[in-house]
C-alpha cells in the first residue's frame, strides 16, 4: 500500500534520508495546487498535493491570507470528484485552513449535501467540518439536520453531532441548549462513544443547574453505564455532586459514596482508578472511606504497567500529605518502587515515603536514597531535597543524618537551583533546630571554599555573620571566611568583609585579629571592597580613633533596614546630585503593595495530622516585618498572631476594606487594608474611626493614617487598642473610614489642589474569644493529652439544645474556639449518634491547649457535650470552659 | 489552526498529540489547547519533551512522565516516537488509552511502522489523528475502528486487488515497479 508522493530522484542513493518530502518548496506546492482546478481531476494527484499541502502547515508553515484564500477556492473545486479517499483529504485541509465568514459560504452547499449523503463516512466529516467552520447564522439553517443525527442508529454520525455540540456549546449556547432532548435520548445509546459524547454534552447544558446535575447523577448511577470513559465522566460527576452538596447542608452526609465504592470493581483500570482518586479528594474524607481506594492504588503500585504504577503512587503522594497513616500500608511496596525504571515515578516513591515514614525508618529510607540520588535530574533531586527538608522539621532529633545527608549531596555534581535548594533548606533547619546549627555552619562554610555560584557564597557568608559570632567558638569561621577574601571575585569578597565586620562586632575577643584582617582590605583591588573595609574600621574604631558606642555599632551592622527596598530603590533613583545630601528618612516606609492578602490562596498548605499552623508561618513573618518596621508599635513586643483578614466592606463597592486583627500581649492592632477602585478619585489622610463603646476593656493608643491611596493601588491604616495583659478581652467595635477626597483628572493623572473632607461607613469588627487561640496541631494526641497530665483539667458538661444537625453542633463548637482540630475528628460520619473530637491549639501567653469534645444527639435533635481541657495553666482551662458557657 | 480552548475540566481533554522521529523532528503534531500559542512555543516543548523522554525504554510498554504541569504518555517503535499530553489532573490512564489508540491504528495502517514509511503515508496518519481527537474531545480509541475509519478510503491502494479497478491497479503496479526500481 504505497504511495509515494514526491519525485525521488533526488534521493536514491541515501536510503537512511529518504523522505517523500525532500526538498518540498511551498511556492512549488502551491503551483502544484492547480491542478485542482483542471476539468479532468486526477483524485491521486490532488490527494497528494493536499498531503503536502498538509505537510507544510504542519511543519509549521503559514500561508499568507491570499495564498490560503488561493488554495481555498482551488480546494472547494474538487468537491466535483466523488473518490472517497479525495473527499477526506479536502474535509482535512478545509479545516485546517479555518477559512473566513465569507468563504465558508462557498463550501456550505456543498457540505450540507454530504450531510444528507448516504453515505455515514460522508455524513459523520460533514458535520464535524461544518460544525467547525460555521458560524451562528448559518447554525440555524443546519440545526434540524444536526439534532436528527444525535440520534441517528450510526453511532460516528451521533458522535459526530454531540461533539461538534461540545464545541459549539461555547460560542452559541443557546441553540445548543435547544437539543437536550435528543442529547438525553443518546445517552441510553448502546454504542459505547456515543454515550460517552452524550453525557458530557449533557452535563455542560446542564452545568448550572445543580438540581439538574444531581438527578442526572442520581439516574445514571442506578443504570448502566456501558462505556469506560462515560463511566469516569460519571465519577467527576458524582464527587462535584457530593462536594456541592457537603457545602449546603454540612451533614457530612456522603450519598453516593457507595456508588463510588462500587466502581473500584470496575473492570476497566481506568474507572477504576478514577473512583480511587475521587475518595481520596473528597473533603473531609475518613479513614474508614480511605481503606478501599487505597488498597486498590496499592495493587497498581506493582503492576507492570509504568503509566498504572505512576498514576498510583502520584495520588498515594497526595494522600499522603493529609492522611499519612493511611498510606503507610503501601511502604513496601513503595520502597521497591525507588529503583523504577521510571525516574518519575521513583521521586514521587521517595517522596510519598519521606511523608509517611515514621522516626525509625528515617536512616534505613536515606540510605537507599543516597544511592538513588546519584543517577536523577536535578528537577528530581530538589523534589526530594524539600522533601527531606520537611521531614527533618517533623524530627528534629534525626537532624545529624538528615544534615549529613544534605552536606553530602551540597558536596556533589548539581546545578544552581538544586544547591540553592540545598543551601535553603540547611539554613532553615539551622534556625529551626539549634542543635543543628554548629553542623549545618559548618557543612556552609566547607561549601563555599569550593562554590562556583556567587549568589550563594554571599547568601552563605550573610547568613554566616548573622549567626557565627553566636556560636560557641566563632573564630574557627574566621578562616573560611578570610579565604573568600583572597580567592573570590570582588562581590563574594565585599561580602566577606561586611561578614568579618560583624564577627568584629560582637566578638570583642576576636577584635584585634579581625582589624589585621580589614586593614589587609584596604588594599584590595575593587573599590567597593576597599570601602567597606575602611567604612567597618572606621565604625568598629579600628584605625585608631574612638569607634561608635557598641549598640550603634551592632545596629548598624544588623539591623535592618527600616525602609522598604522598594522605596529606597525609587528615591534613590529620583535623586540628583546637588548640595543636599540624600536623606535616607524622607524614604516613604508604607508598603506600596499588599502582598500578604494574595499570598495567602496559593500558598494552601496541607492541613492534617501533622500539619503545622493554619497561617503560614512566612505570612506571620512578613506582617512582624510590617508591624516592627512602624515605630508607634515597635514596642508592643512578640506578635502573637495574627488573625485572616476579614472584609469590611460589600464587594465591588467604591473603596473596599478588609481587616486584619494582630494580637499582642498587652495590645491589639487592627490593620486596614484599603483599596480606591474609583479612578477619578484620590484618598488622602486616610484613617479609620473605630468606636469602642462595646468593647469596653480596649482603650485606642495609637492610629497612623494612611497618606494617600490612589486608585486601584493598595495601601494600609492601623490601628492600637491597648488591653489588660494576658486577658482574651472581647468586644465590638463600629468603624468610619475618613478621608480627605480629592478630583483625578484621569487624562492626566493629576489631582486637584483642594479636597473635601468625607467619610464611609464599615462594617462592625468584634474580636473574639478565637482571635486569642493559635491552631496548633499536635501530631499524637494521645500522647500529648497523657504528658500534660490532669492536673489543670477541667470537665463540665453543656447542653447545646437544638441543632440542625450533629456535624453542624460540632463546627460550631470548633470555630467558637478557634482550635485546630486533630487527627481529622472534626469529620463526623453520616447517621452517628455521638461524636468525639480532638482539638488542640495555643492559647495567648503561650498556653498549650488540649481539648477532648463528646458530644451527643437524642430523637428531638438535643446536643449534649461534656467538654474536658487540658492545659499548662489551671486558669486557662477555666477560660476555655467560660468561652463555651458564655458562647 | 483551529482551537477550540477551554472546556469544564471534568471532562477528560487531550493537549496535543506528536509523532516525532528518532532525532525529535516533526512526522505529525495536533495541538488542541492554547498553551503554546506561538510556533515557537510548540517547537520548544516538543524539543523539551523529546529531550526528557529520549533516553527512556519505552517499547514495550507506555512510559509517562510530567513536565510543567502537563503529563505526557509516550510510546517509540523503530524510530517513531508517539505523544500524547495532558493536563497535570489528567487521569493518566484516559491518556494512556487515547495514546495506545492512536500506536495501534497506525500499527495496522502501515505495513512497517517507521518513519519512512509513516512519511509516505501521511496522509493516513493524519486522517488517523483527525478521527482520535477532535478539538481536544477524545472521539475514538478503539484502534480497529480509528483504522477502519481511515482506510475505508484508501480504496485505491489498501483494498484487496480485485476490489480496485483497472486502471488504479495497474496504476499501483507501475508506482510499487518504479519505486523498487529506484531504490
Amino acid at each position: 500500500m504505497a504511495q509515494p508522493l514526491a519525485k525521488k530522484d533526488d534521493d536514491r542513493d541515501d536510503e537512511a534520508e529518504y523522505s517523500p518530502f525532500t526538498g518540498i518548496e511551498k511556492g512549488a506546492v502551491l503551483q502544484e495546487a492547480r491542478v485542482f482546478n483542471d476539468p479532468q481531476l486526477d483524485p491521486r494527484r490532488c490527494s497528494q498535493v493536499i498531503t503536502k499541502l498538509l505537510y507544510l502547515l504542519n511543519q509549521g508553515e503559514t500561508f499568507t491570507k491570499v495564498e490560503a484564500t488561493e488554495v481555498f477556492f482551488a480546494v472547494t473545486k474538487l468537491f466535483q470528484s466523488k473518490d472517497i479517499g479525495l473527499r477526506r483529504m479536502v474535509y482535512l485541509i478545509i479545516k485546517e485552513l479555518s477559512p473566513s465568514a465569507d468563504e465558508v459560504i462557498i463550501v456550505t452547499s456543498s457540505l450540507m449535501k454530504d450531510m444528507n449523503s448516504k453515505s455515514d463516512m460522508y455524513r459523520a466529516n460533514a458535520i464535524r467540518v461544518l460544525c467547525r467552520i460555521t458560524d451562528g447564522t448559518l447554525l440555524t439553517q443546519i440545526e434540524r439536520y444536526l439534532k436528527q443525527a444525535i440520534v441517528d442508529k450510526n453511532p460516528v454520525v451521533a458522535s459526530a453531532a454531540l461533539v461538534s455540540g461540545i464545541h459549539l456549546l461555547q460560542t452559541n449556547p443557546e441553540i445548543v441548549k435547544r437539543w437536550s432532548n435528543e442529547v438525553q435520548e443518546a445517552v441510553q445509546s448502546r454504542a459505547a462513544l456515543v454515550q460517552f459524547h452524550a453525557l458530557a454534552l449533557l452535563h455542560q447544558i446542564r452545568q448550572n443547574d445543580r438540581l439538574a446535575v444531581s438527578k442526572l447523577v442520581t439516574s445514571l448511577t442506578r443504570g448502566t453505564v456501558r462505556s469506560p470513559l462515560a463511566q469516569c465522566l460519571l465519577i467527576r460527576y458524582t464527587s462535584q455532586v457530593i462536594r456541592e452538596s457537603g457545602q449546603n447542608t454540612q451533614t457530612g452526609e456522603r450519598p453516593f459514596y457507595d456508588f463510588l465504592e462500587s466502581c473500584l470493581r470496575h473492570k476497566a483500570e481506568m474507572v477504576i482508578f478514577e473512583a480511587a482518586r475521587a475518595i481520596t479528594e473528597l473533603s473531609g474524607v475518613t479513614s474508614r472511606e480511605l481503606t478501599p481506594a487505597i488498597t486498590v492504588l496499592q495493587l497498581f503500585l506493582s503492576s507492570s504497567k509504568p503509566v498504572l504504577r505512576f498514576a498510583a503512587v502520584r495520588t498515594l503522594n497526595k494522600v499522603a500529605m493529609t492522611h499519612p497513616m493511611a498510606v503507610t500500608n503501601c511502604n513496601i511496596d513503595m520502597e521497591s518502587l525507588i529503583s523504577d525504571q521510571n525516574r518519575s515515578i521513583a521521586t514521587l516513591a521517595i517522596t510519598t515515603l519521606l511523608k509517611t515514614g515514621n522516626e525509625s525508618s528515617v536512616d534505613r529510607l536515606m540510605k537507599q536514597i543516597t544511592n538513588f540520588m546519584s543517577d536523577i535530574a536535578d528537577e528530581f533531586k530538589i523534589v526530594v531535597v524539600e522533601a527531606i527538608r520537611s521531614l527533618c522539621l517533623k524530627f528534629p532529633l534525626k537532624y545529624r543524618t538528615l544534615m549529613n545527608f544534605l552536606s553530602n549531596i551540597l558536596r556533589e555534581e548539581g546545578g544552581f537551583e538544586y544547591k540553592k535548594a540545598i543551601v535553603d533548606s540547611i539554613v532553615i533547619l539551622i534556625r529551626d533546630i539549634p542543635d543543628a546549627k554548629e553542623s549545618g555552619l559548618f557543612h556552609l562554610c566547607e561549601f563555599i571554599e569550593d562554590c562556583e555560584f556567587t549568589y550563594l557564597s554571599s547568601q552563605i557568608l550573610h547568613f554566616l555573620g548573622n549567626e557565627g559570632p553566636k556560636t560557641s567558638d566563632p573564630s574557627k569561621y574566621i578562616r573560611y571566611i578570610y579565604n573568600r577574601v583572597i580567592l573570590e571575585n570582588a562581590t563574594v569578597r565585599a561580602n566577606a568583609v561586611s561578614t568579618l565586620a560583624k564577627f568584629g562586632a560582637v566578638v570583642d575577643s576576636l577584635k584585634p585579629r579581625i582589624f589585621v584582617l580589614l586593614r589587609r582590605c584596604l588594599f584590595d583591588s575593587d573599590d567597593e571592597v576597599r570601602d567597606r573595609a575602611t567604612l567597618y574600621l572606621n565604625t568598629l574604631g579600628g584605625d585608631g580613633s574612638v569607634g561608635e558606642t557598641d549598640k550603634d555599632v551592632k545596629d548598624f551592622l544588623f539591623g535592618s533596614l527600616d525602609v522598604p527596598l522598594a522605596n529606597l530603590e525609587t528615591s534613590l533613583k529620583n535623586y540628583e546630585p546637588s548640595e543636599e545630601p540624600f536623606d535616607i528618612d524622607a524614604v516613604p516606609k508604607e508598603v506600596k503593595s499588599q502582598p500578604l492578602a494574595e499570598k495567602k490562596a496559593p500558598g494552601k498548605k496541607p492541613t492534617g495530622l501533622d500539619a503545622p499552623p493554619i497561617v503560614p508561618t512566612s505570612t506571620i513573618d512578613a506582617y512582624e516585618k510590617l508591624l516592627s518596621s512602624i515605630p508607634e508599635f515597635s514596642g508592643f513586643g512578640q506578635l502573637f498572631k495574627s488573625s485572616a483578614p476579614v472584609e469590611l466592606t460589600e464587594p465591588e463597592t467604591e473603596y473596599s476594606v478588609n481587616v486584619v486583627k494582630h494580637i499582642y500581649d498587652e495590645n491589639v492592632v487592627f490593620q486596614f487594608n484599603c483599596t480606591n477602585t474609583i479612578p477619578e478619585q484620590l484618598l488622602e489622610n486616610v484613617t479609620v474611626l473605630m468606636d469602642a463603646t462595646e468593647a469596653e476593656e480596649f482603650s485606642e493608643v495609637a492610629s497612623k493614617p494612611l497618606r494617600s491611596l490612589p486608585y486601584d493601588s493598595p495601601g494600609q491604616t492601623f490601628v492600637a487598642f491597648e488591653k489588660p495583659v494576658g486577658s482574651p478581652a472581647v468586644g465590638k467595635f463600629s468603624n468610619m473610614l475618613k478621608f480627605i477626597v480629592k478630583e483625578v483628572d484621569t487624562s492626566t493623572g493629576e489631582a486637584e489642589e483642594d479636597g473635601v473632607e468625607d467619610e464611609y461607613q464599615l462594617e462592625d469588627l468584634e474580636v473574639v474569644h478565637a482571635d486569642y487561640m493559635l491552631k496548633v496541631g499536635v501530631s499524637n494526641f494521645r500522647n500529648a493529652w497523657e504528658s500534660m497530665g490532669p492536673d489543670n483539667e477541667r470537665v463540665d458538661e453543656y447542653g447545646l439544645g437544638v441543632r440542625e444537625s450533629l456535624a453542624e453542633a460540632v463546627n460550631a463548637v470548633i470555630n467558637i474556639l478557634g482550635l485546630q482540630p486533630c487527627e481529622g475528628t472534626e469529620v463526623v460520619p453520616s447517621n452517628s449518634r455521638s461524636h468525639s473530637c480532638l482539638l488542640s491549639g495555643v492559647y495567648i501567653g503561650n498556653v498549650k491547649v488540649l481539648v477532648r469534645l463528646s458530644f451527643g444527639i437524642d430523637g428531638p435533635k438535643q446536643v449534649a457535650m461534656k467538654l474536658a481541657v487540658r492545659s499548662e495553666d489551671q486558669a486557662v482551662s477555666d477560660a476555655i470552659h467560660e468561652i463555651i458557657a458564655s458562647g | 489552526m483551529a482551537n477550540f480552548g477551554t472546556y469544564q475540566e471534568s471532562c477528560p481533554s487531550i493537549k496535543n498529540i506528536l509523532l516525532l522521529d528518532s532525532e525529535g523532528k516533526r512526522v505529525a503534531v495536533k495541538y488542541y489547547s492554547d498553551d503554546w500559542p506561538t510556533l515557537n512555543a510548540k517547537l520548544a516543548f516538543e524539543k523539551s519533551v523529546f529531550t526528557k523522554t529520549q533516553k527512556t525504554n519505552a517499547r514495550t510498554e507506555a512510559e509517562i512522565t510530567m513536565l510543567d504541569n502537563n503529563i505526557i504518555v509516550y510510546k517509540f517503535v523503530q524510530d517513531l516516537h508517539f505523544f500524547v499530553t495532558g493536563g497535570d489532573d489528567e487521569n493518566e490512564l484516559i491518556l494512556a488509552t487515547v495514546l495506545q489508540g492512536f500506536f495501534d491504528a497506525v500499527a495496522l495502517l502501515l505495513s512497517n511502522v517507521d518513519k519512512r514509511e509513516a512519511l509516505e503515508n501521511l496522509d493516513l496518519i493524519l486522517l488517523c489523528l483527525d478521527e482520535i481527537v477532535d478539538g481536544g474531545m477524545v472521539l475514538e480509541t478503539d484502534a480497529n475502528v480509528i483504522a477502519g475509519k481511515v482506510a475505508s478510503h484508501s480504496m485505491d491502494a489498501g483494498a484487496p486487488l480485485s476490489e480496485q479497478t483497472i486502471t488504479q491497479a495497474l496504476a499501483t503496479a507501475r508506482e510499487h515497479l518504479t519505486r523498487s526500481l529506484l531504490k
